[in-house]
């Protein structure tokens, strides 16, 4: 709750320290990638990655940049791009911790962490290795019926949720239209880091259409305006993905060298900021 | 011999049939054949099933988040719904996270969705996986991201229809816990599906051919819903059709 949210790129990056809980949205609701370059750039280490409920690009980039030591996640998927190839070999040689799980267990634990619950109820999982592989989840008998196993996830509370959105105004409130699972993240996180295309002298609560998508100021510590800030993913009524670049950084994440000389070249552009 | 369409085209078509009776149902990720096959289904039902498609804005109607897809199942408003797997076995159970052992698996696919939810609580899950081999349809996969069936007393009002390959179309008896042989696409036989069939499925004396699609279904695959499709999946739609 800073009272001047508005800062530079490079601010709200530096301001990621290692080790922080770190969540994300998947590729359609706003993915920050413009801000992702600046955390690589600076070195960030250390990172529990929360994806809400899978991510992309976001994760891969950030897992084969040494950024990332707990990976929680339902997926990690280019799609029809291909294998997330830094994200494979990363398990293969446990550089990473995983925590597979599920959509759904995803946002219920972080629904839990937004009402401030210390856990959650989920239905499914029973008789999976995904519950066999989370000691952190438990089966108990459901107390108001008999003979109703049910798994409990304990709540996710993130201390940083990061995200891209349309517009910010300069009171520090967010346009994120019907996305709304980064409502939720902001909810149950100590802090939110938001990048932007815009930044109004308008108030958005000014405008009654427009408040019902709007993640108010009170959740939200820094926004940084970033043109085509998700690039190379898409921004759902603004630009599309760049598949030429997607299918690029994939052929050249095949190899660790590959990704190293992406990795240069990505950091050598000018950051796209202010 | 040509017979005058497209394996994909067969496909879309087949599970069009299948979604008979629903009054809504959701696509996942990555699935352009569901999709299309959904939006055949709406179309034939004129618009009265609902179709959701995720990816996809046109038709997506959620105003409460990725949630809402979950939430709609728990309160029995999806009643179908698609899983594949890299590995599937004669149990129904799906592996979606990987070969070997876990976590350092020989081969690591994305991961399990919300496969480990919306396979117990989504009435009719049709298992889709063009890949009809050994390799995919395996006598136990490595990791089950999914249970096929239950134990007693766990909570499960969904769970497998069957299973669509490319080659072929199985039931699954939910009591027996094993699918069964229905039909064979044409071109195909029975002996390749045992020969490419890793687990032991129940074959009866005689197996018909899948219905090929009618002139009619065709003609709508080739026009609305491959206009209707490219929306989400614009490769797709450019080269599925005949």
């Amino acid at each position: 709750m800073n009272q001047q949210p508005i800062c530079e790129l490079v601010e709200l990056a530096a301001a990621v320290p290692d080790g922080a809980k770190l969540v994300i949205p998947s590729d359609n609701c706003g993915v920050a990638m413009a801000a992702t370059r600046e955390l690589v750039r600076r070195g960030v280490r250390g990172l529990h990655l929360v994806c809400v409920p899978t991510s992309g690009l976001q994760a891969e980039i950030l897992v084969g940049a040494g950024a990332v030591a707990t990976l929680e996640t339902s997926a990690v998927t280019l799609g029809e791009f291909g294998p997330a190839h830094r994200f494979v070999d990363a398990l293969r040689r446990r550089r990473i911790r995983i925590l597979d799980s599920t959509c759904p267990a995803v946002h219920a634990a972080l629904q839990a962490g937004q009402k401030g619950l210390p856990f959650i109820p989920l239905r499914g999982l029973i008789g999976s290795d995904l519950l066999a592989s989370r000691p952190d989840w438990k089966v108990i008998d459901n107390p108001f019926a008999q003979g109703d196993p049910i798994v409990l996830l304990p709540a996710i509370n993130p201390d940083i949720a990061l995200f891209h959105a349309p517009l910010a105004d300069r009171y520090g409130n967010v346009y994120i239209g019907r996305r709304r699972e980064l409502l939720t993240m902001a909810h149950a996180s100590r802090q939110t880091f938001v990048t932007v295309e815009a930044i109004s002298d308008v108030d958005l609560f000014g405008d009654a259409a427009l408040a019902p998508g709007v993640v108010p100021a009170i959740y939200v510590s820094r926004i940084a305006l970033a043109t085509k800030g998700a690039w190379p993913i898409g921004l759902h009524g603004h630009y599309d993905s760049d598949d030429a670049a997607i299918s690029r950084y994939v052929q050249s994440a095949k190899t660790e060298e590959g990704f190293l000389r992406f990795l240069q070249e990505w950091l050598g552009e000018t950051a796209v900021s202010a | 011999m040509n017979p005058g369409y497209s394996r994909a085209e067969l496909l879309v078509c087949v599970i069009a049939r299948l979604l008979e009776g629903c009054r809504h149902v959701i696509v996942g990720a990555s699935s352009p054949i569901p999709g299309a096959a959904a939006l055949l289904r709406r179309e034939l039902t004129e618009g009265a099933m609902r179709v959701t498609i995720l990816g996809s804005n046109r038709y997506n109607a959620f105003t409460d988040g990725g949630v809402e897809t979950f939430d709609m199942a728990a309160q029995g408003r999806v009643d179908a719904f698609f899983l594949g797997g890299g590995q599937i076995d004669g149990q129904g159970n799906i592996n979606l996270v990987g070969t070997g052992s876990y976590p350092e698996n020989e081969v690591r696919w994305p991961g399990s969705f919300g496969s480990a939810y919306l396979y117990y609580l989504v009435p009719k899950v049709i298992l889709f996986r063009e890949e009809h081999t050994r390799r995919v349809l395996v006598p136990r996969v490595d990791f089950i991201s999914s249970p096929g069936v239950s134990a007693p007393g766990v909570y499960r009002p969904g769970g497998p229809h069957g299973l669509l390959t490319g080659l072929a179309w199985f039931s699954f008896d939910r009591q027996l816990h094993r699918f069964r042989l229905e039909s064979v696409h044409p071109g195909h036989s029975v002996e390749e599906i045992r020969d490419q069939t890793g687990f032991e499925f129940d074959c009866p004396a005689e197996v018909p051919f899948t219905a090929a699609p009618e002139p009619g279904i065709l003609a709508l695959i080739r026009g609305r819903i491959r206009g209707e499709i490219a929306e989400t999946y614009p490769r797709f739609a450019s080269t599925f059709a005949n």
